[in-house]
Order: C-alpha cells, then structure tokens, then sequence
C-alpha cells in the first residue's frame, strides 16, 4: 500500500472544500450548467441517462480494506447499494444526487480517495497491472513510477487542458497485464543492457472511433528521465494535437498524421531542452515513493500446505483454484482473483454488501489489501496457500468465486444503453445471456481462455476492439445491432479484431458466438491452441462462412 | 459543444422536451403548463419544427431546474397514451433492462 503525505491529504481536502462551494453555487443558480460542467467534470461528475454518475479513481488499482469499506459506505448511503468496477481501475455509482456529492466526496477523502483524474481533458487516472508489486518475474513494482506519475500530473497546468483526455498505464512484466499498447501512453519498466532501470516509451495508442496499437517512441528512457520525457511528448501533444475536431483530439491521431518518425523527432528536440532540468529526477524523490509504499510482513509458508492437499479433492475447489489462484513471487503465498462475472450478472459490478464483506476478507487473508484490474475483476494480493479453502468457501458464499477468470464468461462490458448516455445499444444483457448460454463450466473449460469484449458505442468503454471476441452496439434505424469482431488481443502482442461481416440484431448475438465457438472447437489444431491463436492461424473467413452460412 | 438551440430540428412524429432535473438528475418532461414533471403522460407534446424549437427554448432557459433539455421522440397510442419513441426513452422512463437492481 501508498501512504498519502501531508501534501496529498491537504489537496484531497481542499479539492471537496472546492467542490461543495461549485455545488452550492450551481444549485442555487449562481453558476449555469455550462459554467458548472468542466467543475464537475473534474471531479468524476457526469450525467447519464438516469441520474448523475460519479466515478472515483483507484489509483494503479490498489486499496485498502478500508477505502474499500468507505466505498461500500457511498454505495449504500448515496447510491443505490452498488457500485461498478471499470476497465480503467475506477468504480462507478450510477444514481447519485448532486446535492449529495459533496459529502459522498468528503467521505472518500477521510480514506484518501478521490475522483481527480477521471474525465475531462487531464491526464487521466494512472493505472497499472492489478498484480504489481508481487507477480513473478517484475522489474520492479510499477506502481512507484505509476504513483511519481500521478503526483506529477494531478492538477499540473500544462496538462490540466489537453486538447483530449490522455491515458496512462504501466507495467513491468513481460506479459502485459494493464494493455499498455492501447494507451496514450504505454510504459515498460526493464532493464537495459547495461542493467540500469527505465522504460521502453510507446505513444498513440488507443481505442474508440480511430483505434491504433500504440508505437514505440523510444526503447529505452532511463527512470531519471522519465518526467521530462513525459513531459515532452505532452508538450508536442499541447502544440500539434487538434482541438478543433473532437474527433481528431487524441494523441493517436496525431502521432498518426504527423507519422512515429516525425513525431519522435519533435519530442526529441523538445527534450533535448528540457531533459537536464528540473524535471531530472533526483534518486531521493524516486526512494521516498518507493519508501512510501510499504509490504506486508510475509512469513515463511509451505508452497503446499496440508489444508491444499485436502481440498485438492474437491472438484469445485479445484476448478475454482485452477482459474482464479496465480503465483506469488514470495513462496507459500498466491493472488487471488475474485471474479466479478457471476452467471447472469452484470459484469464490474459490486453491492455494498460484496465490498464490506471483501474488505473483510482482506484483512483476514490479504493484509488488508484488495486491488482491482481492468477486467472488471478485484484480486487480493497476499493470501496464504494455505488460506486458499477457506478463502474460496468464504467467497463461494458471497457470489464472487465464480470459476470463470479468463473465460469466455469473464466478459467485459461498458455500462452501454442501460446507463450511458453516449451507448447506441445495450451491452449488459448481451453479457448476461452470453454468462448463461456458457455457465456450464465443462464446456467453458473445454473452450480455454476466450475474452468477450462489448462496448455499446464505438467509444469503445468495452474494449471491443481487443477482445479475442469483440462485440460492438450500434444503432441501425432505431434498432440494435451488432458488429462483432474476433482475433483482437490486449496483451504484449496486442491486436485489433477483424469484422467478421455485416452485424446482427440483438436477439442472434449470442447464438453467432456460439457459432463462432463451435467453428473454433472444430477447427482447433489442439486443445491447448486458443482462440486468438486459431483466429491468427486461420483468418476469419472459417468463422465468417459459419456465422453467415444460415443468416 | 453546439447548444441545443443551435442544432438543427427535424421532427418526424409526434416529440416531447425531456431534461435531467439538477438537483438529483432524474429524468423529467417538460409540460404545457411552462414546468416539469416526472410523468410522460404530463408532458407537452409538439408535431413540428418551430414549436419543438419553442418548447425546447423555453427548457433550455430553465437551467436552474433542468439539464441536458432536448427533443425526443414519443408515440401515442389509440387510447391517447404516450408512450417513449425510441429504445433510450424507454430506459430513461423505465429504468435499466438488466433485472437487477432496477430503479426504485
């Protein structure tokens, strides 16, 4: 866990002080709607189809128990008992009253919590892979840059009114757990050959109307450097980037235009002037983050204690322990994954009672932490092996040890046409039936990892775009349909999905992936080749001819 | 971001001016008696261009009340009711589809 400073506590604080005035001021007709709107939009305030919306920022992911329970609180007291976890490492609560928003955020901030950084045109929410800091193999724990990033950027001027939001994530794993490669900016923690520590620096990367995989700027940014880097590729984007044309704002469009070569060439020069200044980063403020982040008091635990052993015997432990239970790079211990996926379900989506009772969990078996990735799923970071039974029984009664993590029915899912004012089609009921059609966790199991993707526009909150299976609303003469598209990915070796043909209604959706998953089990070259590897293997056209052959 | 105002208006069919009401967001419907009212059947129905434009004016100008006024669609049934005209004003009038925790 991050220790907040004195600094962080007294902006926190400030910023509802701030708030609750902006509020008073816009209730009481001081303040017009369109004066009011970029005020509340920086403070996570949008307004949907129903009701305001309010988003809070989890930074890189990471909680504790207690800001945990402190969002079950704003759940049940201002919201409707619920919250949903984003792809983003935000939560969401979708009926609040603006009146109440104040309070709600002065709340939060008793815990550190905020909702900085989760819209306008800021630099948004730094997020990171959900297993930093103790996944096998890492440089180093990435949520220290995440963290340097974050106090860098929050309410920076310069990037407080970027032509477009601007979307940062990190890892420092080669298997890319936070899809770096389909942000503004992606960051690779490594090392050199010379062993020294730094990234490897893409920019462009995106998804929405005009999605690219983001490129390579530099290969190798020494971690001193890497503010000033930063900050110089913000700059090019401040001076180059469109504001005329919303839809040509981001970053991507940009790098895309001006070409990587060319744009390179313009932050080069820009940090050449800039690289030595006070944006080098002294190795003292790089070790007070990283004191600041502190870990448990591991103890030395068998990789595979007795109470394993028993429940090794149970069938529904196991499948449970086979999909959801990763290694720990301290021997004795594991990550636990707590799907949020649950049949027929709303995928992200929490109750109050889930999070207490999370948060509860947490303090038994994970030292209070809990974190959260950008599959909508929580994890808990430091549980015992040998707490593993009893963890999974705990869940299991709670609903959150659904034996489903990376299968076809961990599915992401925007809000879509349900809450969102932007989403041309609904998404949640395209997950929930595609959750029952595939509930029989045999077959789930036979058909190995598959990522369902849906986004109810093509601002594509869902990811469509990546997912092994992606699937996109769009509004065709006042109905729903659906493009989909397959053999995209989100990882290091990202890649977008190809149209399989014209979309379908509503009601054929989950047949077509049925389809689409029979055609994959048929023409696999064995069991262990997955989808996405199939799809790259065979192209769409196997898939196309089984979807359309009969529609 | 265009005013409402300033957009152009095509009306195909009997429409209504829906908003968000400011202090706690719900979904509400401008009627003919100049105010709002969270019942479809109480708001203000208009068939063409100029008296959208006037209905919507009139919510615009209400930014204490009301926000995101704009114009949508509605049908009317044999026996007179009014019933949303899109997939959205239904949501928005009935409450999310997904069987659970539905408005109150």
């Amino acid at each position: 866990m991050y220790a907040y400073d004195e600094i962080d506590r007294t902006l926190v604080s400030e910023r509802v002080s701030e708030f609750r005035d902006q509020v008073k001021r816009r209730l009481s007709g001081e303040l017009t709607e369109d004066e009011f709107k970029s005020l509340r939009l920086m403070n996570g305030v949008y307004l949907q189809l129903h009701a305001y919306m309010f988003r809070v920022a989890i930074p890189y992911g990471t909680m504790s128990s207690k800001q945990l329970r402190r969002l079950a609180h704003v759940a049940r007291r201002y919201d409707r008992g619920y919250g949903h976890f984003t792809t983003r490492q935000n939560i969401q609560f979708n009926w609040i009253k603006l009146a109440d928003l104040p309070d709600a955020l002065a709340d939060l901030a008793e815990v550190g919590i905020h909702a900085m950084q989760t819209s306008g045109n800021c630099t948004r929410n730094v997020t990171s892979d959900q297993w930093a800091g103790v996944a096998p193999g890492e440089v180093e724990d990435p949520r220290i840059w995440a963290e340097l990033l974050r106090q860098y950027t929050t309410l920076h001027p310069e990037f407080s009114f970027l032509p477009r939001k601007f979307k940062f994530a990190i890892t420092a794993s080669e298997h890319d757990r936070a899809a770096i490669k389909i942000h503004d900016i992606g960051l690779r923690l490594h090392r050199n050959a010379a062993g020294e520590l730094g990234f490897e620096v893409l920019v462009g990367g995106g998804l929405g109307r005009t999605p690219f995989i983001g490129k390579t700027i530099r290969e190798f940014v020494p971690g001193e450097d890497i503010l000033s880097y930063v900050e110089a590729i913000l700059r090019v984007y401040n001076q180059y980037g469109r504001r005329d044309n919303i839809y040509k704002a981001r970053i991507k469009i940009l790098v895309h235009e001006l070409g990587i070569d060319k744009f390179r060439q313009e932050v080069e020069e820009e940090w050449l002037q800039m690289r030595d200044s006070v944006l080098k980063l002294d190795r003292e403020v790089v070790e007070d983050i990283r004191s600041r982040f502190t870990y448990p008091p591991y103890e030395k635990l068998p990789h595979m204690p007795e109470e394993l052993k028993k429940a090794a015997h149970d069938p529904d432990f196991e499948a449970w322990r086979k999909n959801s239970v990763a290694l720990h790079k301290v021997p004795g211990y594991a990550i636990v994954t707590l799907s949020l996926k649950p049949v027929g379900g709303p995928p992200g989506d929490a109750t109050a009672e889930q999070m207490d009772a999370v948060a509860d969990l947490a303090d038994r078996y994970s030292f209070g932490e809990i974190r959260v990735g950008h599959e909508q799923n929580l994890a808990l970071p430091h549980v015992g092996r040998r707490d593993l039974p009893a963890l999974w029984r705990e869940l299991d009664k709670l609903g959150l040890a659904t034996p489903n993590v990376n299968l076809i029915t961990d599915i992401i899912a925007c809000p879509g046409l349900d809450y969102c004012s932007l989403a041309n089609a609904r998404s949640i009921p395209i997950a929930q039936e595609l959750t029952r059609r595939f509930a029989n966790h045999d077959t789930a199991n036979l058909i190995g990892r598959l990522h369902i993707n849906i986004s109810g526009c093509i601002n594509a909150c869902g990811h469509h775009h990546v997912g092994h299976i992606g699937i996109l609303g769009v509004e065709k003469n006042g109905e729903e349909f659906y493009q989909i598209t397959i053999g995209g990915r989100a990882d290091e070796n990202a890649a977008m999905g190809v149209l399989i043909g014209p979309a379908v209604p509503y009601d054929e959706v989950a047949d077509v992936v049925e389809d689409i998953v029979e055609a994959y089990l048929a023409l696999r070259q064995r069991p262990d080749e997955l989808f996405v590897d199939a799809v790259k293997r065979l192209g769409v056209e196997p898939f196309k001819e089984r979807v359309y052959a009969t529609r | 971001m265009t005013s409402p105002l300033q957009q152009k208006i095509k009306i195909t069919g009997p429409s209504i001016v829906t908003a968000n009401r400011t202090g706690d967001g719900v979904v509400i419907y401008r009627t003919a008696q100049h105010s709002w009212s969270t019942l479809l059947a109480e708001a203000a129905i208009v068939r063409d261009a100029d008296s959208a434009r006037t209905l919507l004016a009139e919510a615009v100008a209400d930014d204490v009340g009301a926000v995101g006024a704009y114009i949508a669609p509605v049908e009317i049934g044999q026996d007179g009711e009014v019933r949303p005209g899109n997939l959205r004003e239904s949501i928005r009038l009935q409450g999310v589809t997904i069987g659970l925790r539905a408005p109150a």
